[in-house]
């Protein structure tokens, strides 16, 4: 398709503070380029505002709508934009953490959830009564509590960027006294998770439009480099493919 | 009261590798054999297929292929005297669950152990004296030579149709293999995987430190192939989704398309999937297994007669169904009596990372889970321990495996983990990275060991697995010197930077590190010290078998799958020509 490199294609004007700030080619180009058919343009959501996605990506299964404005913060000091490339918020990595949560991740699958519960040593690892849905659920109310003592009555997505990084670093060293968990499992977890969204195939919702698989140079589903291996130091030029668009090729496919 | 099912003369307990092998063997010699697999049937097609097993996210990450602790886990504590408390996600190994095991999602790392392994307390003894070893380290010879295992090496590796370039045949040392390994009595079945930019830029550096790379021989298949059994391979694309996923290519060897097929094509043996197995049932007055009793997918306690019980449902699962069954006299640490969950070892892991300015593109994502260049000059038998205080060794390798982002955006040591600068260095260093890996030995220690928690249950309501494990300081020393081995070749790699992980101040059950739990139920020549014989059959009770890792004494440097599948040959080999044609110890006590 266009020769155009992705990189010159997320330029944008503006410093890294404006958040989430895309050009509108983006996202026309690449549906034009799939379907033939003009998208409509997606504005580039204003500040850290919800993620401006199109269609169903703006339902929440499992936030709040605070909640939600709690992460949607959060994430963007994660993995915020830069010049070149967006953040996790454009990428959509709260509605891949909601759906996540609403789901059976949230929900503890595939953890042992029987007590006693005790706290162990850190070689232990996670031992906290609570699934990742209820980590999250009980953990944002209780830094929302803390800041309202400690910052008057602001929430965490109205304090100024500075302070949100402040106050992330002092979750992560477990340096703010939650009453029902370290704070440093909460940050953990919502960087493991955060991460999991910003890397993950985007049909999980939260890496749009691969962006971070064309930020590092990783092709995504497409699967064979028996020919490209020993092709030492070539650059891998081929834009990146999700297991969505291949499945839909392979339905393509069929039809005909 | 129990369901009781038609009695058959072998029930094998687990649907992986080890079942594999015994189920295609022994239905062929004539024997009506049921495999009891807790998890579900797979097959390559439908259930490996792109693009859907190109997910990280569901498999590397939420561990779709693996176990699932909500039903079964394990305890865990550093030493004796803490609480253990339960592993309740998964982290530091990734058992399988499922038609295949864990073999489904390995790597195909194909190494053999050294001949020293077999022999490690008498070829220790005999070449740095009897005070060398410390009383606390229980070292323990095998039983078994490398010698009378090696036609089982080979056997195996052709039926995985491993690919590399042997380095010793027959004595006969070879240009380009690896020269420390044992003698063997046939090259690979395959010729090596290409190298990629990673591994050819650590063989340049080590081979002007005067080491000897190689390629690691791998079972990801590199072209097409036919094995013993007729199973057809088709070569290996590099996809780069292999460790913690299913082949779609029929490339690597997992049992569904090495044995499998050939073992469900004989009408003497059944696989039997949904089945949980909670005991092996057997007889106090003459000391015999009678079968095993499993839970059914309906929830159905059954009960499996049978001749013969051979346990293949991996390492500590072996183990703990011994435990939990009343089997054998359980390992006490403080006397440092009984044999069952005795020697439980792992694997020390560590390694280098070196980080190239980004016009040296790696390709990460072009890798194969066996692809890599290796040098084995530090490993237990390749050189002298006498001024070192320590046993063992680790091999050191550059593998490109995987370029999958979540788990893998290398950064520089002093880079912050998250933010704006750890998105900078995220892009930068992706496709600039190489990474070394340490993949070394675990020597077993009189604390370590696998027992039962006295406070949690599974969801049926029998005692978890607890495992005790911390590095002794013999590995320890050993890990600190081997990495500062890979140091040195880091740094000649000529990067911009190097990351060194050394091994943690404590084992940790967190990070993953390897699937190679060993131990617990170990072969060797005593009784009083080991749960199996030579021929991995059961001391206590003769027709009772145990495969798997769990037999292995000691750890080696390297991984354990190879000697895993040549045990369990070996072990089929006497169970057929001489154990049941007249069943009693093959070993007399
Ligand atoms: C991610 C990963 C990568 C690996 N890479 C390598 C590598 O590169 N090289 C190497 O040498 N090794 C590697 N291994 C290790 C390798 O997979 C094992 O050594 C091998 O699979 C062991 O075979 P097994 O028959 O003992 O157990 P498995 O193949 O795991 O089979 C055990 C089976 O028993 C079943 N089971 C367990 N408990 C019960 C029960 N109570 N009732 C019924 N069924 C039960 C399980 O569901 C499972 O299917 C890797 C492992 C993992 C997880
Ligand atoms: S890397 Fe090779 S062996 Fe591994 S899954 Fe891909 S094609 Fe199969």
């Amino acid at each position: 398709m266009d020769k155009l490199s992705r990189r010159n294609l997320f330029k944008v004007a503006g410093g890294a503070g404006a958040a989430a700030a895309v050009p509108h080619g983006f996202t026309v180009r690449k549906a034009e380029a799939q379907t033939g058919v003009e998208a409509p343009v997606v504005a580039p959501s204003e500040s850290s505002a919800a993620p401006a996605h199109a269609g169903h990506d703006d339902v929440l299964f499992f936030f709040t709508t605070e909640e939600a404005r709690f992460v949607e913060a959060a994430v963007d000091r994660l993995i915020p934009a830069d010049e070149e490339w967006p953040g996790a918020v454009w990428a959509g990595v709260v509605n891949f953490l909601d759906r996540q949560l609403a789901g059976a991740y949230g929900a503890g699958a595939r953890m042992y959830l029987e007590g006693p519960w005790e706290l162990g040593v850190s070689q232990q690892g996670y031992q906290l009564p609570y699934t990742p849905a209820e980590l999250f659920r009980i953990g944002i109310q209780e830094v929302r509590d803390w800041l309202a003592e400690h910052e008057g009555e602001t929430e965490f997505w109205d304090l100024s960027v500075s302070r949100q990084i402040e106050i992330l670093q002092m979750l992560e060293a477990g340096a703010i006294p939650l009453p029902s968990m370290p704070s440093s499992v909460l940050f953990e977890t919502l960087l493991a998770t955060t991460v999991e969204g910003w890397f993950a195939d985007p049909a999980y919702g939260g890496n749009r439009e691969m962006v971070s698989w064309r930020m590092i140079g990783f092709p995504g589903a497409y699967a064979q480099y028996v020919d490209l291996v020993t092709e030492y130091g070539r650059p891998y030029e081929r834009p990146p493919m999700s297991m969505a668009e291949v499945a839909r090729s392979h339905d393509h496919h069929g039809k005909h | 009261m129990a369901v009781r099912m038609k009695p058959v003369d072998v029930a094998l307990v687990g649907g992986g590798a080890t079942a594999a092998i015994l189920g295609k063997e022994l239905a062929e010699a004539g024997y009506s054999v049921v495999a009891l697999e807790r998890g579900r049937m797979r097959r390559t097609v439908p259930d490996f297929q792109s693009p859907y097993m190109h997910d990280e996210l569901k498999y590397s990450v939420r561990h779709a292929l693996m176990q699932d602790p909500s039903t079964q886990t394990l305890t865990f504590r550093n030493f004796v005297g803490q609480k253990a408390l339960p592993m309740r996600q998964l982290g530091s190994f990734l058992p399988g669950t499922g038609v295949g095991g864990a073999m489904v999602h390995w790597n195909g790392q194909t190494w053999r152990f050294q001949p020293e392994s077999f022999v490690l307390r008498s070829w220790v003894n005999e070449r740095y004296g009897e005070d060398f070893l410390p009383d606390d380290l229980t070292i323990q010879d095998w039983g078994i030579t490398y010698d009378e295992l090696e036609p089982h090496y080979d056997f195996f590796e052709k039926i995985c149709g491993t690919a590399g370039i042997a380095g010793n045949v027959r004595g006969d040392i070879h240009e380009g293999g690896n020269p420390f390994e044992g003698p063997r009595s046939d090259a690979y079945p395959n010729p090596p995987m290409k190298q990629a930019y990673a591994g050819a830029l650590f063989e340049d550096a080590a081979t002007d430190l005067g080491y000897h790379p190689f390629p690691v021989p791998s079972s990801n298949v590199t072209r097409h192939y036919t094995n013993p059994y007729g199973a057809k391979f088709q070569p290996c694309m590099y996809c780069g989704f292999c460790e913690t996923y299913g082949c779609e290519h029929f490339a690597k060897a997992s049992p569904q398309v090495a044995i499998l097929p050939f073992a469900l094509a004989n009408d003497n043996f059944e696989l039997r999937p949904h089945c949980y197995v909670t005991r092996i049932e057997w007889d106090r007055g003459s000391n015999e297994a009678t079968g095993v009793t499993y839970i059914d997918s309906r929830g159905r306690e059954i009960f499996q007669p049978a001749n013969m019980v051979a346990l293949c449902a991996f390492a500590h699962h072996n183990v703990v169904l011994m435990l939990n069954s009343g089997i054998g006299t359980p390992y006490d640490p403080v006397t440092g009596e009984g044999t069952v969950g005795r020697n439980y070892t792992y694997q020390t892991m560590s390694g280098a990372s070196v980080f190239y300015p980004p016009e040296v593109r790696l390709n990460p994502f072009m890798g194969a889970g066996a692809l890599g260049t290796a040098i084995d000059d530090f490993n237990t038998g390749s050189f002298d321990h006498s001024e070192l205080g320590f046993v063992g060794g680790a091999y050191i390798a550059a593998y490109t495996t995987s370029g999958r982002p979540i788990h893998r955006h290398p950064v520089p040591e002093g880079t912050p983990r998250w933010g704006a600068e750890w998105k900078k260095a995220v892009q930068r260093h992706y496709n600039s990275t190489a990474t070394l890996t340490v993949h070394g030995s675990s020597m077993p220690h009189r604390g370590n060991y696998i027992g039962l928690d006295p406070t949690y249950t599974d969801a049926f309501g029998q005692p978890l697995g607890m495992i005790t494990f911390d590095f002794p300081h013999n590995d320890r020393l050993m890990s600190r010197y081997v990495t500062g081995k890979a140091w040195d070749i880091a740094r000649a790699m000529g990067g911009e930077q190097i990351s060194v992980g050394w091994l943690d101040d404590h084992y940790s059950i967190v990070p993953y590190q390897t699937t190679h739990n060993t131990g617990g139920a170990i072969m060797g020549t005593d009784p009083t010290k080991s749960v199996v014989n030579k021929f991995l059959q059961s001391w206590d009770l003769h027709n009772l078998w145990v495969m798997g890792a769990c037999v292995f004494p000691q750890n080696a440097g390297y991984n354990p799958t190879d000697t895993v599948g040549a045990l369990a040959y070996w072990a089929v080999d006497h169970m057929i020509n001489d154990y049941l044609p007249d069943p009693r110890p093959l070993v007399p006590t």
